[in-house]
């Protein structure tokens, strides 16, 4: 469960939130109102004032980076550190056994990224955070640059982490997906959310 | 050690030189002759008062105005840094880091080669101890510079691959990793050519210098190689101190990027964030 209190950074919140285990809430809104900022807010990426815990244990009682292995934060735009696909993952076995799922050969991880397309790009993204575990996830427009088979995969992907327990967090603005994804859908507008109506 | 002495009209001579530049310039619409002319009277003017402030110095072998112009010129050095940096720390760092990473380099590496190797008697003598800091700060100064501007114009241009790593649960240490090797190595960089091209494509101005003042060759060039071996040692110092501070200024205890620490572009010491 991730809990939010009064959350506030400028130009966001303050933002009261829970997400419960195997919950998966459905994020939108207009660009420029704060998507962004709430999510590097949740993931502690800035500083922000508040308090969150996940699973009752407090953001301030964990290191930073054990937050974020525990509350994985994938951004809409795909970005990488090395030349090499295989370089981003520690555990390239763990990676290769969750390949197939998101529609991806096993080469992939022995190309380099910039002969990737965008799409190929985005799922390894997701496949980077997916292989921690992480009890909750944050997903900035998973499926933007993804043809109608792949986005099936990745919200397979994502009900499946979701079923095994993970508090989850999609934006998208795809009504459809939305539909599909999520029993709860918040409304963001102006740096406050708000509950939209199912 | 025999040399030969200049007169003041051998530099009168040697001045029309510059004339014959000069000239050229206005013959050919180049625009230079002004720079050129402030630029060969600032040399002139400064590097007399140089001379002088040198002269009183050797004068005193007093440690406590070997002492203060050894600071003045770790200051000015720190200065240059500044200068050099596209996008700096912001408030005091910008000025601060790199001038006390060259304070570091400088002492340990000058202190070094005074009290092991080269031992004048006493070993704060300005005539040993002045022109070596000279050379070692004038090195890892460039060394600094470099390094901090590649590590900075760096983390600004990759931010969103920094912040990946993190949002991978990576520590700062790692998610930067990749960027303050490359700063290092840009530092580092320029003192590997020169020890590469010595000898063979430049001959050290210092070993040439000695070798005009009647030192034997074989001497200048175990000077030479102690003072490259101390600059190398100094460079990387500095470059390694720089960096790393710089790269945990950049960062917070929680892991976080905090490029809101950086100076804004072009407005040199002053910055938006804590």
């Amino acid at each position: 469960m991730l809990t939010v209190r009064g959350l506030t950074r400028p130009g966001l919140g303050p933002i009261d939130l829970e997400i419960a285990d195997g919950e998966c809430v459905v994020l939108s809104g207009p660009s420029g109102t704060g998507k962004t900022l709430l999510l590097h807010a949740l993931a502690d990426l800035d500083p922000a004032a508040g308090r969150m815990t996940l699973n009752g244990v407090a953001r301030d009682d964990m290191p930073g980076p054990e937050w974020r292995r525990r509350v994985a934060y994938v951004a809409a735009e795909a970005a990488w550190w090395s030349d090499m696909a295989g370089d981003h993952f520690d555990d390239a076995d763990a990676a290769r056994h969750a390949l197939a799922g998101l529609g991806l050969d096993d080469a992939v991880l022995e190309k380099q990224v910039a002969l990737l397309s965008t799409s190929e790009r985005q799922r390894l993204a997701l496949l980077r955070a997916l292989v921690l575990e992480p009890s909750a996830m944050l997903l900035d427009e998973p499926t933007s640059s993804l043809d109608a088979d792949n986005a099936g995969r990745v919200e397979a992907m994502i009900e499946e982490r979701r079923a095994a327990g993970a508090a989850i967090l999609v934006v998208t603005h795809d009504d459809a997906q939305a539909r599909r994804l999520a029993a709860r859908r918040l409304v963001i507008e102006g740096g406050a959310i708000t509950e939209a109506a199912p | 050690m025999s040399f030969i002495t200049l007169s003041y009209a051998d530099l009168v001579l040697a001045s029309l030189l510059l004339l014959f530049a000069g000239a050229l310039s206005v013959v050919l619409g180049l625009g230079l002759e002004r720079n050129l002319a402030v630029a060969a009277a600032r040399m002139v003017v400064q590097l007399t008062l140089v001379g002088l402030v040198l002269k009183t110095l050797f004068a005193l072998v007093s440690p406590w105005w070997t002492g203060t112009a050894a600071l003045a010129m770790v200051l000015f050095a720190g200065r240059e840094v500044m200068a050099r940096q596209k996008r700096g720390l912001g408030g005091a760092w910008t000025y601060g880091l790199g001038t006390a990473s060259l304070m570091l380099a400088g002492t340990v590496i000058t202190g070094l080669a005074l009290t092991t190797q080269i031992r004048p008697d006493p070993w704060f003598d300005p005539r040993y101890a002045l022109p070596i800091l000279g050379m070692v700060l004038g090195n890892t100064m460039n060394g600094v510079s470099i390094g901090l501007d590649r590590l900075l114009t760096a983390a600004a241009r990759e931010r969103a691959a920094i912040e990946a790593r993190l949002a991978l649960g990576h520590d700062r240490r790692r998610a930067l990793s990749h960027l303050v090797r490359d700063a290092c190595r840009a530092g580092m960089m320029h003192i590997v050519n020169a020890m590469s091209a010595a000898g063979l494509v430049s001959l050290p101005g210092m070993m040439t210098g000695q070798i005009l003042a009647g030192v034997a060759p074989v001497e200048a060039v175990k000077y030479q190689i102690l003072i490259m071996f101390l600059l190398a040692g100094a460079t990387g110092i500095g470059v390694l101190a720089a960096v790393f501070a710089a790269a945990w200024r950049l960062t917070d205890d929680r892991h976080r990027l905090r490029l809101d620490r950086l100076a804004q572009a072009g407005d040199g010491g002053k910055t938006t964030g804590m």
